[in-house]
């Protein structure tokens, strides 16, 4: 999945969507994510990212990795024809 | 009365580069829960970097807020509401020209553009008073009633609708529409109805108001986004910034808005300017469906409350305006500060009773 080119994120966590107006809050692991999606990172490489910094089993982050794409999605925050992966 | 000579593209900075002395007369001073664009012209163009503008206010009523906002308005004068006739405000604005020379006439209700519209080449010729109003017959095609063809005429997607005249006609409209449906009023006002009683209701109620008919339309389920824009009669777009309201009052008034990136929506409102050949300004208001599709709901025929937006995201647009009435070339505007937002609010201020008795007796302040 890829993250919409206009999308702005801060530091803070705070995402802006320009073309809807919409405003969001991630805590620091959203931001994380949402800051290796936009840098085309593969889901693969983000979830192994993931498993390597912090304490956690591969089934959860699996789990609320997709979620979390889910939400992005939902969010019109993906790129158009972009799938979960 | 003599045709006054009028100047042709008169320079808007003297040698010196100072900004030109100009008089603006706007109405629309009613900052109310549901405001009139008139304060935000006024504040657009007293931040003019071209013009220097002594402001004329026009006003309906006695307690309209920006009568009393002396910083802003330098001088207001009752008029006559829009019911009263051209002649009765034709010699009003004939009379306030006596005492001030006012260059441009920023009128900002829909409810008066009828009259103007009818009068702007007599204040032209006669009182030297500049407009840049949309012609009669645009006027007239993007009312609600006619928005329908309207759309089909200039391309433009629009969603269904009718009038109708008596609550009779209500079992048959969903030959026509689906539940939920919009119940719109002539003028203003509009409601969603999920069965025929509300419908029922609604017509009773808005009709009682503005009148008939009443416009029923098929309701499209998606965000509101608007656009404040300006045309130079000729197809071309000057300004336009998009705009989603973030914080809407119960009367369905943006209290909090933010600039959008939409150029699918920059798009339509080109298309639009370039079929229609809109003179002046005007607020639209789109439905965004969820497949990104986009259904025309109002043209507005003036700039909305919320235009000073346009000033905050760098596009001057009441200024334009001027400068197209007084016959001046403008470039168009086609950048802006995207995720600019604004956020209205109420302030009391404290009037002297005097100020009132003046309005209020004598007509102006």
């Amino acid at each position: 999945m890829k993250i919409k080119k206009n999308i702005a994120i801060s530091d803070s966590g705070f995402i802006f969507n320009p073309s809807t107006g919409d405003s969001f809050s991630v805590n620091p692991i959203g931001l994380e994510i949402i800051k290796q999606l936009k840098e085309e990172k593969s889901g693969d490489e983000i979830k192994k990212h993931i498993l390597k910094t912090y304490a956690i089993d591969e089934a959860t982050v699996e789990k609320d990795f997709y979620d979390f794409l889910k939400m992005l999605e939902q969010n019109k925050l993906s790129a158009e024809n972009e799938k979960v992966n | 009365m003599e045709p006054t000579t009028l100047i042709a593209q008169p320079p808007v900075k003297d040698k010196k580069g100072k900004r030109r002395k100009i008089t603006v007369a706007v109405t629309g001073l009613n900052a109310i829960d549901s405001p009139g664009p008139g304060v935000a012209v006024i504040r657009a163009l007293r931040e003019s970097s071209e013009y220097e503008v002594r402001i004329i206010g026009l006003s309906y009523e006695t307690l309209e807020p920006g009568i009393y906002m002396h910083e802003l308005v330098d001088k207001t004068y009752q008029i006559p509401f829009p019911s009263a006739g051209i002649d009765n405000i034709y010699e009003r604005l004939e009379y306030i020209t006596s005492v001030e020379k006012i260059d441009v006439l920023f009128p900002n209700f829909d409810a008066e553009l009828y009259n103007f519209i009818k009068m702007a080449d007599k204040l032209k010729q006669e009182l030297s008073i500049h407009t840049f109003l949309p012609t009669m017959d645009q006027f007239e095609a993007r009312h609600k009633s006619n928005l329908v063809e309207y759309g089909k005429k200039n391309g433009i997607s629009v969603p269904n609708s009718k009038m109708i005249f008596s609550t009779a006609e209500i079992p048959s409209l969903t030959k026509e529409f689906t539940y939920p449906m919009v119940v719109k009023g002539k003028f203003y006002e509009a409601a969603i109805a999920y069965n025929p009683d509300q419908v029922a209701s609604h017509f009773n109620k808005i009709s009682a108001k503005w009148g008939l008919p009443i416009i029923i339309q098929q309701f499209v389920h998606g965000a509101e986004v608007n656009v404040c824009a300006i045309g130079d009669g000729k197809g071309n777009t000057i300004g336009a910034v998009p705009m989603r309201k973030q914080y809407i009052t119960d009367k369905g008034k943006a209290w909090a808005g933010i600039a959008l990136d939409d150029e699918k929506l920059l798009e339509e409102t080109r298309k639009l300017f370039a079929a229609t050949k809109w003179r002046g300004g005007l607020e639209l208001e789109y439905i965004k469906t969820s497949d990104d599709e986009y259904y025309l709901l109002e043209i507005n025929p003036r700039f909305p409350a919320w235009v000073y937006l346009t000033v905050g995201c760098g596009q001057n647009q009441p200024e334009a305006y001027v400068k197209l009435a007084l016959g001046e070339s403008v470039q168009p505007m086609t950048k802006y500060d995207v995720g600019k937002m604004f956020i209205r609010y109420s302030w009391d201020m404290i009037v002297g009773l005097d100020e009132f008795e003046k309005i209020s007796t004598l007509g102006e302040l």
